[in-house]
């Protein structure tokens, strides 16, 4: 409904791709060089040769669909040259950025306004609000530039703004607000243009703590709304482990490592990755689900709540299945993004497993009091080596 | 050695007044025309009338009781020192030469502001303009519109503009990064970038400018006084030449008193739309809160489950 009405002859020849479900984001070797300038000057004696810095080297990621895809890193890793290619804020060197079939990089100027414009949209580290305009103004600036008429958008707009909880303020201007509110409206400027990707850089890194975590839950609450497609750009790991379905880790402008949260802490694939991991609080990023997930039991056969996935039981779990009728507590039953943290209490009280299920009930697997220990022990680069 | 530059830059003037005298002579009867016709609306009109006008004016854009005050005490010394038809005609040179600066030195600043090459090239050009002695302009301008107002108005137009132009280009170029980013990454055309979002945040800068060229341009009309421009400056020319102490005092403090009421009314102005915004938002929050308070929380429960 919203994708864009880009140039015919490209949609026509990705209708198959489509089909085909390849993914929503592709992006390979893609490479940013800057030139700096400076050091390219014609100096005292002579012309010196240009002096090139590559920003981003040869990175290759796909995102699919409704995907948190989270990239991390360190400030000058390049993460937020990455998301800027791909809005084309910044242009490539060189490879390719392919967004739902089209090549981004080759859409000539009106189809580029489009395609930011309705498909992508993005928000920023210091939010980016137009200081000249109120609240409303700022959020309907998207539909403006797109030719909606004064009364649609700012009605659209002041229902994005409910939605991130500022209802009742849409006439204040930006300078009225604190920093969490500002960047509630920079979320509502981006959720008002209906565009199926958000760009985020780094959006609540200049929050402080409290107010981060509360953005970060309300991005939770509104991403199981809008299933959007988002590239997340953070120096935090935590919020990448909290956030991402998927995490990228970058390092002077090359992918480290790209996987799950429990794929980055089980194996990190780099000392350097290690040494960041080290860092996380695994009780408090693994879920239940990640760990459910995470056992070989056969796709298709869940396993029903109260009793154990048959695949998945090994001796333990075998050992443990019968013997949890008898402790008592056999059927507890947990969401699978519930984070071990919570998961201990339960253990605690003398639970031998639990039954994970999704958020509309159904059974996903269950995890036992070993896996949920297993998945907290830290699993070093050099230990598992 | 000697080089000639002095006689290469006159055998140019020599030349552009051979091949386009018709330009000159154009741009003469305009500017002749144009100030003739505020001139005679400024000096026509009853005298107490434009004091009205004016401190209306003053009290209109910058809500001070005391700039006032001040405008109406201060016209009325000038209408009782004999120099109320002088001081007219100077305002209306100044605003004739200011509507022209502006009017080149603008748009000329927003190019050099949106194009490097261009702010390259224009730099140097605006400081010779500016470092150059004003007394210069004169000589090519005596030759190329004669001698009279109209050579005032011109020297007092090159000499205004660097002003205008610099302000424009730094109000533009200093804005903040990530708000030209959010406009272009929402699909902005550069034109809406530049109306919307660009010109409104530099209008303080722009403002500045404006102020800087009235300040200018005033300065630059007692010196036009020594090519016949007339008005206050053939006064205070006069009183030098004469070595009347008394007249050139009274010039001298009908300049100071112009001066000072341009500076504060357009300085005022700048700040006019912020107070204004502000006001405007007080109100429309005010008329928000009594109408959809319970609908705005409601809803906002609804989307946090």
């Amino acid at each position: 409904m919203n994708t864009v009405e880009l140039g015919t002859t490209t949609a026509d020849r990705t209708v198959g791709a489509k089909q085909t479900g390849a993914p929503f984001i592709r992006v390979e070797n893609l490479t940013k060089v800057f030139q700096l300038t400076k050091s390219g000057r014609s100096g005292l004696f002579g012309r010196r040769p240009l002096k090139g810095f590559t920003a981003v080297d040869k990175v290759s990621f796909e995102v699919e669909r409704g995907q948190i895809f989270v990239i991390m890193g360190l400030s000058g890793s390049g993460k937020s040259t990455i998301i800027r290619m791909i809005n084309r804020l910044i242009d490539a060197s060189d490879g390719t950025i392919t967004v739902d079939g089209k090549d981004v990089r080759s859409l000539p100027a009106s189809e580029l306004r489009a395609y930011r414009n309705q498909t992508i949209n993005m928000v920023f580290q210091h939010f980016g609000l137009f200081p000249h305009k109120s609240l409303v103004d700022n959020v309907a600036f998207g539909l403006k530039v797109r030719g909606v008429d004064k009364a649609t958008r700012e009605a659209k707009a002041a229902e994005a703004l409910t939605l991130v909880g500022l209802g009742d303020r849409i006439h204040a201007m930006p300078d009225q607000l604190s920093g969490g509110m500002k960047q509630r409206v920079g979320l509502a400027r981006a959720l008002a243009t209906d565009a199926e990707i958000l760009l985020m850089d780094e959006p609540f890194s200049a929050l402080d703590p409290l107010i981060r975590k509360d953005m970060q839950e309300l991005l939770i609450k509104l991403q199981r709304n809008f299933k959007k497609t988002i590239l997340f750009v953070t120096h935090d790991l935590n919020e990448a482990m909290y956030l991402g379905d998927r995490i990228m880790v970058m390092k002077q402008g090359k992918d480290m490592q790209n996987g799950t949260a429990l794929d980055l802490l089980e194996a990190p694939a780099d000392p350097y990755i290690e040494e960041f991991v080290a860092e996380v609080d695994r009780s408090r990023v693994i879920t239940a689900g990640m760990v459910a997930r995470r056992s070989p039991a056969p796709a298709g056969a869940p396993a029903p709540a109260g009793a154990p996935a048959p695949g998945a039981a090994t001796a333990p779990g075998a050992a443990t299945a019968p013997g949890a009728a008898a402790v008592g507590e056999p059927g507890e039953r947990v969401q699978e993004d519930v984070v071990l943290h919570e998961l201990l209490p339960i253990f605690a009280a003398g639970a031998g497993w639990a039954a994970v299920v999704d958020k509309n009930g159904a059974p996903i697997g269950k995890v036992t009091a070993e896996e949920v220990f297993a998945a907290l022990a830290p699993k070093g680069f050099s230990n598992a080596s | 050695m000697h080089l000639d530059v002095g006689t290469w830059f006159a055998a140019l003037i020599d030349w552009l007044l051979a091949n386009f005298g018709w330009f000159f002579n154009a741009v003469s009867w305009l500017i002749n025309l144009l100030v003739g016709e505020v001139a005679n609306v400024l000096i026509g009109l009853h005298p107490f009338l434009i004091i009205a006008l004016l401190v209306a004016a003053a009290a209109g854009l910058t809500r001070s009781v005391g700039l006032s005050v001040f405008s109406v005490l201060a016209f009325l010394l000038i209408y009782s020192m004999g120099l109320w038809t002088d001081s007219m005609s100077t305002l209306a040179v100044v605003l004739v030469s200011v509507v022209f600066s502006l009017a080149i030195g603008i748009p000329l600043g927003i190019w050099a502001a949106l194009n490097n090459t261009v702010s390259k090239v224009v730099r140097p050009i605006l400081d010779l303009m500016q470092a150059m002695p004003v007394f210069v302009y004169l000589i090519p301008a005596v030759f190329f519109f004669g001698v009279g107002m109209v050579p005032g108005i011109a020297a007092t137009i090159v000499f205004a503009i660097p002003p205008a132009v610099r302000l424009t280009e730094l109000g533009i170029r200093k804005l903040d990064v990530e708000l030209l980013e959010a406009a272009t990454a929402f699909g902005a055309k550069r034109s809406l970038v530049l109306k919307d979002v660009q010109l409104p945040l530099a209008f303080p800068s722009i403002m500045a400018g404006v102020n800087q060229v009235i300040m200018l341009a005033l300065s630059m009309v007692v010196v036009a006084g020594l090519v016949g421009a007339g008005g206050l400056g053939g006064v205070v020319v006069q009183g030098v030449a004469q070595l009347d102490t008394a007249r050139g005092f009274e010039g001298g403090l009908a300049v100071v008193i112009l001066a000072v009421y341009l500076d504060r009314v357009t300085g005022g102005a700048q700040s006019l739309g912020d107070v204004l915004r502000r006001r405007r938002v007080r109100k429309e929050q005010r008329a928000a809160a009594t109408t959809t308070p319970a609908a705005a929380r409601e809803a906002a429960t609804t989307a946090a489950n």
